[in-house]
This record gives structure tokens, sequence and C-alpha cells, in this order.
């Protein structure tokens, strides 16, 4: 459980990220690739993390994650 | 504790063996039994095949231990009369005869040139692309083969003039990478074409080398050229053109049949533009045209399935087998183009994902429904359509179809 204090963060390790752009095709408005192709994270604490969620776990090279954290920031 | 499933050096393996769409019944049985087996190669080596979702995915997941580059290092059995030199030439470039670091490094240069961003930009191209050979298709039929006719020349002329390779040459290309791809092709011959094929792309590269266009063959001398080897280029260029032609075009014939034998599910994909995306994954997990990508080997002590394996053993993994388990989704066996999404492994998983994937999809969500506007009454007519089982690749030699 996530306690209202508690905010869901995205994560993405740009060195693991081999850019087959699931991430996009899944959740567009929280991942983009940039001109090197490599994963960027529009929106670190989305509503839709259900998309995020099924793009996490789409993710062909594990790049992602969800992490827990303060809004100060942990 | 295995079963071995015993097969004729001259027979394919369980998970290549298919009636029609569906692997035959003894890989579901295996899957669902003892999850692991014994088989020979096609070339006769011994492996382990792998054909549950969870613990193919693993497999593919865990470069460390499944390394690539190790099954790419062995003499292909068989090609006795090919060179250390022509071997290594021929592992140069080619991304999935390698491990990180190296593939790492190549797959860089490549990504920026498939992201759906660009993939997005080369839309209104592949629409024309479609059009012009569905015009073409009409003047011509019915009846018309949709393999010769549609299936194979959209993507054939796509990835010609995203990688920079002159359609003109196609007849000859195209009848390499089938060939090259062809298990039922004795050694020798496949050396012979791989030689030639290489010959070919050797001139294409020293050509970009001299005056580089607007295509991937042209990006990579200009921006990379100092990092990347001709051998290398030659490599990559290589894989592309393969990799481009033989998969799509099979996913576009197999899938047409599909959904001819489904008609209510082709009603949805002709009908409804929301139903394409969906039904395109669906197609691509249900079909799972590529058997098993490239055989890993064990770099050390691992268990898979209960079983343990030694270091140095091949892996084979059976993706029909983990696209259909159960584990993944209830009712497996049955076509249902609107619960179609994207957890499949019909592109792989892992580093070695298909880097050709955005493009595919983008191929395949444009023809389908184009296609199947264009011809509402499409059907398949006359001869038996041709299942091709000895090959990489699964799919269709042909399919005659009328409207």
């Amino acid at each position: 459980m996530v306690s209202d204090e508690q905010l869901l963060r995205v994560r993405a390790d740009r060195d693991v990220c081999i850019g087959a752009g699931m991430c996009v095709l899944t959740a567009g408005a929280v991942f983009d690739q940039d001109d090197d192709g490599v994963v960027a994270v529009l929106d670190e604490t989305p509503e839709d993390i259900d998309a995020v969620r099924r793009a996490v776990a789409n993710c062909p090279s594990g790049a992602l994650s969800i992490s827990t954290g303060t809004p100060a920031g942990a | 504790m295995t079963d071995t499933v015993m097969t004729e050096k001259s027979e394919l393996p369980v998970h290549m063996r298919r009636a029609e769409f569906d692997p035959v019944p003894e890989l579901a049985e295996l899957r669902d039994g003892p999850a692991i087996a014994r088989i020979h190669t096609v070339v006769g080596s011994q492996a382990w095949l792998v054909t549950r979702y969870a613990d193919v995915r693993e497999v593919l997941g865990d470069q460390q231990r499944f390394s690539h580059a190790r099954f790419l290092e062995r003499r292909p059995p068989g090609m006795a009369d090919l060179s250390d030199e022509e071997i290594a030439q021929a592992r140069a470039g080619n991304l999935l005869a390698q491990d990180p670091p190296d593939h790492t490094r190549l797959r860089r240069f490549l990504i920026p040139e498939f992201t759906v961003r660009r993939m997005k930009r080369l839309e209104p191209r592949i629409r024309e692309v479609v059009d012009e050979n569905l015009d073409a298709m009409e003047k011509e039929g019915p009846p018309a083969d949709l393999v010769a006719n549609f299936a194979l020349p959209v993507p054939s002329l796509v990835i010609c003039e995203l990688l920079g390779v002159p359609y003109v040459d196609r007849a000859e290309f195209q009848a390499r990478s089938n060939r090259m791809l062809d298990l039922s092709v004795p050694p020798k011959e496949r050396t012979r074409i791989a030689r030639e094929s290489r010959a070919y792309m050797a001139k294409l590269v020293a050509k970009a080398q001299a005056e580089p266009g607007e295509d991937i063959l042209g990006m990579l001398v200009r921006e990379h050229g100092d990092d990347l080897t001709t051998d290398e280029l030659i490599g990559i260029a290589s894989l592309l053109l393969i990799a481009g032609h033989e998969t799509t075009a099979n996913m576009l014939g197999l899938g047409t049949l599909a959904l001819l034998k489904h008609p209510d599910q082709l009603a949805l994909v002709r009908d409804h533009p929301e139903a394409v995306e969906p039904a395109v994954e669906e197609l691509l997990r249900w079909l799972s045209i590529v058997h098993s990508g490239i055989p890993r080997v064990t770099t050390t002590e691992v268990e898979i399935a209960g079983q343990k394996i030694g270091p140095g053993e091949l892996v084979v993994l059976a993706l029909p087998a983990a696209n259909r388990d159960p584990a993944l989704l209830p009712d497996p066996e049955r076509l249902d183009v609107t619960r179609g999404e994207m957890g499949h492994m019909a592109f792989g998983h892992g580093i070695h994902h298909c880097l050709g994937a955005p493009l595919a999809r983008m191929e395949m969500r444009i023809a389908f429904p184009a296609l199947l506007q264009r011809f509402p009454t499409l059907r398949a007519a006359g001869t038996e359509p041709g299942f091709r089982s000895f090959n990489v690749i699964y799919g269709l030699t042909s399919l005659e179809v009328a409207w």
C-alpha cells in the first residue's frame, strides 16, 4: 500500500536502455526517446500509473522501474 | 528429470514443427509437462529446448549467463571451407553475434533510426508504398499471389529506401535472403550465397563511403565512419536487409491468411481502426513466425525448469510455445484480435529485442487494414497456400487470393 504522503516515481536507466521504444508506444505521455533513441522520462509522477506499470513490464532491457518516494525527494 | 524428444537429424525439432498456424501438440505437452527437453537442432547439434513463457523470458533477459557471441563464434557445421577470416568478417557488425559491450556499441549507432518518432515520419511513405502495391495488384488480378504482389514487396521497398539499397536489385537479394534462411539449402550452397551477398553489400558500402546518401548507410558513414570498420558496415547492412525482408513479409502473408480463416475478426480489422493495433499484437503472438532466434550458450552452470545445465551448452528458446503458454494468457490457442497486447515475445526480449520492431508494427498497422479495405471480398483462391517449415522464419511461400 502506498500512503498519501508517498509518491510513485518513474525511473529510467539510460545506460541499460536499448531504445526499443516500447515504453513510448505503451505510455507516450510519460516516456519519450531523445535524439539518440534513448529513453527520456517526461513525467516522473504520472497519473496513469497502470500504463506505466505495463511499460515497465514490457520493457525488453529492464531499464524502467517505479519506486516510492516522498515528494520532498527520497 | 527430463524427457528426450527424439528427432532425426533430417527432421525438424519439435519447436519448428507446425500444422498450418499451430505448433504441433507435442510442443504444448512438453511445455505443460517437463518444460525442458534435449533436442537436436536442424544442423544436428545437441541443445536444451526451453518452452515456458517465464523460463524463455528469463533466458532472453540474461545476457550474462546466456551468450550470443559464444554461439556465433562456433564454426557453422558443414561450412569447413569458410576461412577463419571469413568467419570473423561475417561476425563483424552482426548485432546478433555480439554480447555487451560490443552489442551495446553497435546498437547505439542504430537506435536513433528506429525510434517511434522516426517511424511516424516514415508513415506517409509507407502508406504510399502500400497503396502503390495495391494498385498494381488490382490491375493484375484477380487472382494474384498475395506473397509476391503485396506481402514481400511492401517491406522490401521500405527497407531498401531506409537502408540505401537499390530496389532494382531486388530479384537477386530477395532470392539470396530467402535461400540463406532456408534450412534445406546444403551448407556448401549457403556458403556460396553468403559470399555473394557479402560482395554485393561491400559494393554498396564502398559507394556510401564515397558518397554518403540520406539513408541509414549514409548516416552511419557520415556520423560514425571513424568508429565503424568497413566489415562492420557491411555486417550491419546485411543484417538489416535480411531482417527487414523476411519478417514483416511473412507476418503479412501468414497474418492475412489467418484473418481470412477468421472472417469475423477480419471484419473487425477492416472496419474498425481502433481494432488494428491489438490485432497486430495478437497476430504476432499467435503466429510467432520466428521459431527461436539465435541459440544461446551457457557461460556458467544454470538451472532452468529444475534442470541443471553446465557451462558451454546450447539453449534454444521455443517462442511459439512461450507465446501460447496458459501462464501468459487464458485460452492461448485461440486467435482473438480484440485482446492483443505487447507482453508477447514474438520480437524476443532482452537486449537483442528486435531493433526493427517499431518499423514492423508500423508496416503491419498500415498494410492489413489497407489491404482489407481495398478488397473487401478478399478470399483465398485456387491452389492451397504453401506453408514453409524448413526455414529460420515460418511463413507462406505463396497465397493465391481473389476478390
